[in-house]
């Protein structure tokens, strides 16, 4: 261990402290850790390591779809919309069920790293960083739907409220209006929070940069930091500013995103539970997207003492509490269309379920509401293998449920005349797994280049960090 | 630019495309026509580059100037015109530029004319209207008015004179046909066959009539595919010569059609629908309507407006004729089968309405039930009353197929020396046994006149572009013998002939067209000296008056010829001119193609239409490919089921599948000509069906296919989006069919509503008299430049159309009398508009007079509006729609309609253009607009006047009082969008005996 190393907050404090009521549960940290061995476990990985075969495969298959996924934007600008299977009644499709799962799937980063840091679950701290960045290159990707499925992206700025010589203003009575405000909001904060929680640990890579061009770029986005005690107290206070602001926004994006449905006319749409139903879908799709990236991540990198058994089997927890709520949603959808007595909401309804795209409907349940049952048993909680397929599922699932609120809802609404069938193109789907690769490309960029582990964080679980005044 | 900006000359760039070094590419537009003035601007610049240069040139100037040279170098092959050009100083009397002018004029399609009005701004026809003074007309058209305009343009009309092929001249064709003439000469004509379309102009029959004097032994034939020989030989049987049926609708109480379109195809189809829906208006106060008795096999739009309708074969037509006229007393007692009480109960019904009723036949129907017909009119006291008889407006009234068999006899024995085909292209149309095409090359000397290069063309020698209507002087008489002069706007545009000017060039005649028409009318006019101001005012009105065919008295013998043998039974096939692009004339007119067809709203295709039931009979799903065999013919075709069809009855619709035409029509449909013999007829029975195994996609715009979900939701009745009952029940109580928490008026809100201070404008449709035949949909797209998007954009569902008409089925799919409605959509323009919160960029607002307007620059295309749409009228560019390529087409497009770029939203605006065009008008005079000052186009060109336009704050205008009827509905009204656009409930007029046993017979026949 480097005794320079300024994040060593109480270097006398190297024993084995009292370990009252915390040996019951199982430890969010594997045993025989030292502050040493953590820094060099996670910060190898970025600075000495040699960069695996495995790495380079996996990045140029990601690179690929990237590519594959501006060849489908680069023809989508000179064709147009056209190129997509939307249609007349189905005027959102592949663009708006994209948007919102990538969305959904941002949330799970701020959750785990602002409520979870606010409730102070310490078992947060292993994949709080990755969780975050997993947040970032989803909303990064979400972001580009709605910027491409306009008519005319050149002109997609008109959203912007700025001032222009033809004083003209948003229509502020729009969702996607407010749409644009709370992705830019949620997409700053979480780009934020995620960065000012790796200051500390640019300059430890900073400090162990062997290169000088490293060094300078480490330290430069360290922003000087020397671990005093005054960086300490504004870290602390920033940081805990910057979960205060995600925490709503959490709640808030997603509420904001349900009320493009919501607030249209649309049967199927023109809910008024949307909002929490669409929150809670979010954290599950968010919690899924975790475990699907966690999961592997930790095999390849030998992360099982910090990403430990506690970790997956508590987001496996929250999959299984989001998963119900869904599922109640579900239910309440049904109970809803009848009790309402409607005939545009009940026929929804029939036609979710016995419609020409029921495949899809009852798929979701399957995904969404069957599947995730088996949470219920420690067994499969505890096992990465049935974890990851299960949370494959959630992912599948939450996709399906957005084709089926979206591209089911439109394909029939009132007019029977104006019922229409969607099919997706080559395009669509081109640009769906393109954006996969965007995500999976940046994340395995971030992997690579930065610690996709708070290692100052997974310090303070060392039962030598632990501080009892009593 | 010296010369200062020249308007666009169109015919000379026409002339420089048709020319024998036509540019396959071009840079600008001026290049294209040649114009003289690219080459003054070339000049001045490169005059001024060389006296830049003054005596010595260095070495400067001489690399600029070599590299210039080689820039300019592609220019100097162009030269300007020989003639002397003189630039329009002296502006024509009345245009001022960017004010329409409107011309009278009419057009003629299968020997009946119809009177129009064509829109012209700065000389470029851009719309067509009806002539409200032509009895053919009163101020409607039909969808082919509509469309010709898109023909006029279409940059693949046929525009040059060919010689076998290659491209020749006007004068070679005129020397070749005068040799030939020499030839002919001697023998008085011997071997000189003139082969017309059926057409009423007098001038032409007098050229013809003139033809036949100088050369005896010419003949002169006739053939239009949608013929009219059965109508014809029908009036031989029962007056003993061939005469033409006027009707009064006005006076009918009671109307029985009998396989007859009537409302919408037959000839003076405009007229007869208004007529007959001026009967049919329940209004405060004056609840009548007329009764229509329909009995057919394939459901039109004849038959959507049916008080009863019984769906039979078009074969056992016949029997249902003869079984009512037996009835009503002429002829024998004959049994209908399962129809007798039907039979029975329309007799009836006649015989209570002598001298009160009409009944009619279709032109399929073979002579005997067209005799049938006239007889039993005769019977009722009808003629004189409610029809009276003309001479045939045809300039050549004779029995085509006859005519037609004669000349393809004459052809394959060699007695033929030249063949003038003058329109038609008969080598595709002609019926299938006369082998036509093949007979063609016993001909030496064959000449056809032709708006494109067709497969007649091809067989032909000679090949010489025919004008447009919009482009040549010709007359034409329209259903009641009422002539009008059709008035050319434009000069051709590819260098066409009339059929004036080439009949003028067999008679060695050398006026132009104008003379021809004009010396013609000068020496019928009775006005002697004063001829021009007579002719003035002929053209201005656009009817030559008092020129209506006077009646001939006919008495009908009475007799009814008797029973054929009946062909053989199963499975009939019945073959008609397809509702859009008809007799394949307009294939390669895209509004037609993409126009939906009435009942089956399928698009760019034709299919073999039949019952579900007999669809399940043959086990074959919508799409497949099924053969159709019949004595030895076969003809594939997709398969299409359509409720309300008559069982064992397949119908094919003729004109499409033509191998040579332009880009628009190549690949549509196919070709069932090969199926349409004189020995069979149009109705062919005994036809054996094969699944072929192929599957086609068919592009509809309404899923009539997926019956399912009527069987989950219950139709739009439960929607409440058709509203219908009887006349009856309105008589009980006017405002049944009112729902209760469905009216209009909005609920409760926060806001204040917004005053309404100068206009209010709103729309008000009566589905009771909208037949469905979507002339509509075509009249706005050529107002608004809707653009066209292809089969395959139609299959995805990307249609473009702003107003659409819906048409719903109500009752039982099995059931013969099933309701059938049509409900024209355009943009309701809702007070609490569902797409206008939802716009991020406000692309979309309320107007202060309650127009819901879309702003096309500020649109960004997020698709939010259309989605949040209830009704589902707003229409996106998904691609670059519109063309901005052809040249032709940017001179008709309405100059004060945008045309939209792709990613941009677009919807019916209620014509707002010409709202404004008034409000400017109205507000020079210093007054409010008028009401019926001007419409919308779609309701201008509608022929029942279903669709009324106006200012629902003017509490007298037509809009505001229909809004106050007690029929008045609006559409899902109870998403509190409060409607701009509402409708009229759709009421029928049973007859009570009939609908007395209908309800019982519904639930103990057994469904088929």
């Amino acid at each position: 261990m480097d005794p320079r190393d300024p994040r060593l907050p109480h270097p006398q404090a190297n024993q084995p402290g009292p370990q009252t009521g915390r040996l019951e549960r199982a430890p969010t940290i594997g045993p025989g850790h030292s502050f040493g061995s953590i820094t060099d476990k996670i910060s190898t990985i970025v600075l000495t390591r040699k960069t695996s075969g495995g790495w380079f495969i996996g990045f140029g298959i990601a690179f690929a779809m990237m590519m594959m996924m501006l060849y489908a934007i680069g023809w989508l600008l000179i064709k147009g919309v056209g190129i997509w299977g939307n249609n007349n009644p189905v005027g959102w499709a592949f663009d708006i069920i994209n948007f919102v799962w990538w969305i959904g799937i941002g949330h799970a980063g701020t959750l785990i790293s602002a409520i979870l840091l606010l409730l102070r679950q310490s078992w947060r701290t292993s994949i709080n960083r990755f969780a975050e960045a997993m947040t970032l290159f989803a909303v990064a990707c979400a972001g580009l739907f709605p910027l491409l499925h306009v008519g005319r992206p050149w002109f997609a700025y008109w959203l912007l409220p700025y001032p222009n010589t033809m004083s003209l203003w948003p229509q502020f009575r729009s969702p996607l209006m407010w749409d644009v405000f709370a992705v830019a909001t949620y997409a700053t904060v979480s780009l934020l929070f995620w960065y000012i929680g790796l200051v500390p640990d640019f300059a430890t890579l900073r400090d162990r940069a062997k290169s000088r061009p490293w060094k300078i770029l480490y330290g430069f986005f360290s922003l000087g930091w020397r671990g005093s005690a005054k960086h300490w107290y504004r870290y602390e206070s920033a940081y805990l500013l910057l979960a205060g602001l995600a925490t709503p926004l959490v709640l808030s994006v997603h509420t904001i995103v349900s009320f493009d449905f919501a607030t249209s006319v649309i049967p199927g749409w023109h809910t008024t539970f949307f909002p929490p139903y669409f929150v809670a879908g979010a954290i599950y799709a968010g919690f899924a997207m975790v475990l699907t990236l966690a999961i592997p991540v930790r095999k390849a990198f030998g992360l099982q003492d910090f990403i430990t058994m506690r970790h997956l089997e508590n987001m496996g927890k929250v999959m299984l509490t989001t998963g119900l709520i869904v599922g109640y949603a579900y239910v309440m959808e049904v109970f809803y269309s009848w009790y309402s007595g409607n005939i545009y909401e009940m026929y929804v309804m029939f036609n979710r379920a016995f419609g020409p795209y029921w495949w899809t409907y009852w798929l979701l349940i399957v995904c969404n509401i069957v599947a995730p049952q088996a949470l219920w048993f420690k067994k499969v909680r505890t096992s990465p293998l049935i974890l990851f397929v299960i949370a494959m599922f959630v992912n599948v699932g939450m996709w399906l449920e957005r084709f089926v609120i979206i591209v089911v809802s439109l394909h029939r609404d009132f007019l029977p005349s104006s019922w229409g069938m969607y099919s997706p193109t080559r395009w669509d789907f081109m640009l769906f797994f393109g954006t996969i690769g965007l995500f999976l490309t940046l994340l395995f960029l971030f992997i690579r280049f930065l610690p996709m582990i708070s290692i100052f964080e997974m310090r303070t679980l060392l039962p030598e960090a632990q501080v009892h005044e009593d | 630019m010296t010369t200062g900006r020249r308007h666009l000359d169109l015919a000379a760039f026409g002339a420089r495309l048709s020319g024998e070094n036509a540019p396959e590419y071009w840079r600008a537009l001026e290049e294209l026509a040649e114009d003289p003035s690219l080459h003054e601007v070339l000049r001045e610049e490169l005059a001024r580059e060389s006296a830049a240069t003054g005596e010595g040139v260095d070495r400067r100037d001489f690399l600029r100037l070599m590299g210039a040279s080689v820039a300019m170098g592609g220019l100097a092959a162009c030269t300007p015109p020989a003639e002397t050009i003189v630039p329009w100083v002296d502006a024509p009397e009345q245009l001022v530029p960017g004010r329409p002018l409107f011309y009278a004029s009419a057009m003629e399609l299968d020997g009946v004319g119809a009177g129009v009005l064509v829109e012209s701004h700065m000389g470029r026809p851009t719309k067509i209207e009806g002539n409200p003074d032509h009895p053919g007309s009163l101020g409607a058209t039909d969808h082919f008015a509509q469309a010709s305009i898109l023909s006029l343009y279409d940059p693949e009309r046929s525009g040059t004179v060919r010689y076998t092929g290659d491209v020749s001249t006007w004068a070679a064709f005129v020397s070749a046909l005068q040799a030939t003439l020499q030839t002919l000469r001697g023998s008085g004509g011997e071997g000189l066959r003139v082969l017309t379309e059926g057409m009423s102009s007098p001038t032409a029959g007098s050229q013809m009539r003139e033809i036949l004097q100088r050369y005896p032994a010419a003949a002169w034939h006739t053939w239009q595919p949608v013929t009219r020989d059965s109508v014809l030989e029908g009036s031989r049987l029962a007056f003993g010569r061939p005469l033409q049926t006027v009707r009064h609708f006005g006076g009918a109480d009671v109307v029985l059609a009998l396989d007859s379109d009537f409302l919408a195809r037959e000839p003076g189809f405009v007229r007869y629908t208004r007529d007959f829906m001026d009967r049919r208006r329940v209004r405060a106060g004056a609840a009548t309507m007329n009764r229509l008795y329909v009995a057919e096999s394939m459901p039109t739009p004849t038959g959507t407006m049916a008080d009863h309708r019984v769906a039979i074969p078009a074969g056992e037509i016949e029997t249902l004729a003869r079984a009512i006229a037996g009835e009503i007393g002429v002829g024998t007692r004959v049994d209908a089968g399962a129809r007798s009480a039907w039979a029975e109960a329309v007799a009836r019904d006649l015989r209570a309405h002598p001298g009160r009723s009409i009944v009619l036949a279709g032109e399929n129907q073979p002579p005997a039930v067209h005799a049938i017909v006239h007889a039993i009119n005769a019977a009722l006291g009808n003629a004189g009353r409610t029809v009276h008889y003309i001479e045939p407006v045809e300039a050549n009234p004779v029995n085509q197929g006859e005519s037609m068999r004669r000349l393809a006899t004459d052809m394959r024995a060699g007695r033929v020396r030249a063949l003038l085909i003058l329109g038609g292209n008969p080598a595709f149309t002609a019926p299938a046994d006369l082998e036509f095409a093949r007979a063609m090359d016993f001909v030496p000397f064959r000449v056809h006149l032709g708006t494109y290069y067709d497969e007649t063309s091809a067989r032909s020698h000679w090949h010489v572009p025919a004008t447009h209507f919009l482009e040549a002087w010709s007359d034409t008489r329209a259903c009641d013998g009422t002539v009008s002069i059709v008035q050319p706007l434009i000069r051709p545009l590819y260098n066409g002939a009339s059929v004036h000017e080439i009949l003028a060039a067999l008679n060695e005649d050398i006026r132009t067209g104008h003379e021809i028409v004009r010396d013609f009318w000068r020496e019928r006019a009775r006005t002697g000296a004063d001829f021009d101001a007579t002719w003035n005012r002929w053209l201005h009105d656009g009817v030559i008056p008092d020129s209506a065919l006077p009646p001939v008295s006919a008495p009908a013998s009475g007799a009814i010829p008797a029973a054929a043998p009946r062909g053989a039974a199963g499975i009939e096939v019945v073959l008609r001119p397809d509702p859009m692009i008809h007799d394949g004339r307009f294939a390669n007119n895209s509004w037609l193609q993409e126009l939906p067809k009435p009942v089956t709203k399928l698009t760019w295709d034709n299919a073999a239409l039949m019952s579900p039931a007999t669809a399940s009979v043959l086990k074959v799903a919508n799409g497949d490919v099924i053969e159709i065999e019949a004595g030895g013919r076969t003809v594939q075709a997709p398969v299409w089921s359509v409720p309300a069809h008559a069982d064992d009855s397949i119908t094919l619709d003729y004109g499409y599948g033509a191998l040579r035409t332009g880009e628009v029509g190549r690949g549509t449909g196919t070709d069932v000509y090969p199926f349409r013999t004189l020995a069979g007829g149009d109705i062919v029975r005994g036809v054996t069906v094969r699944k072929t195994g192929r599957r086609v996609r068919l592009a509809t715009v309404q899923m009539h296919h997926e019956l399912a979900w009527e069987l989950a939701d219950g139709a739009g009745a439960r929607r409440n989006i058709v509203r219908s009952g009887t006349l009856d029940r309105y008589r009980e109580n006017p405002e049944f069919l009112r729902v209760p928490g469905l009216e209009i008026k909005g609920g409760p809100s926060l806001y204040p509503e917004w005053p309404y201070e100068t206009y209010a404008w709103g729309m008000v449709i009566d589905t009771n008299v909208c037949t469905g035949c979507g002339i509509c949909t075509i009249a706005c797209q050529a107002e608004n430049s809707i653009p066209v998007v292809g089969k395959e954009q139609v299959l995805v569902g990307r249609e473009m159309h702003w107003i659409r008409t819906d048409h719903y089925y109500k009752g039982d799919p099995n059931d013969p009398d099933i309701g059938m409605y049509n409900v024209p959509i355009p943009c309701m323009h809702c007070e609490n508009a569902p797409c206008e919160p939802v716009c991020p960029v406000e692309a979309t607002s309320h107007s202060d007079e309650g127009i819901n307007e879309m702003t096309y620059n500020r649109c960004v295309g997020t698709r939010y509006c259309a989605n949040n749409c209830p009704y589902k009228v707003r229409r996106f560019n998904f691609l670059s729609y519109a063309d901005f390529e052809t040249e032709s087409y940017k001179a008709m497009r309405n100059p004060d309609v945008t045309v939209r770029s792709r990613g941009v939203m677009e919807k019916c605006t209620y014509c707002i253009q010409r709202i404004n065009e008034h409000r400017i008008e109205a507000e020079k005079d210093g007054r409010r607009i008028r009401d019926g000052e001007f419409t919308t186009a779609c309701a201008q060109a509608c022929p029942t006047r279903a669709i009324r336009f106006g200012d629902l704050n003017d509490s007298d205008s037509d809009v505001a009082r229909l809004r106050a009827e007690p029929l008045n509905y609006g559409m899902l009204t109870e998403l509190n969008t409060q409607p701009r656009t509402s409708y009229l409930g759709a009421l029928k007029n049973p007859n009570p005996e009939l609908a007395r046993r209908a309800a019982p017979a519904s639930s103990t026949e057994p469904a088929e």
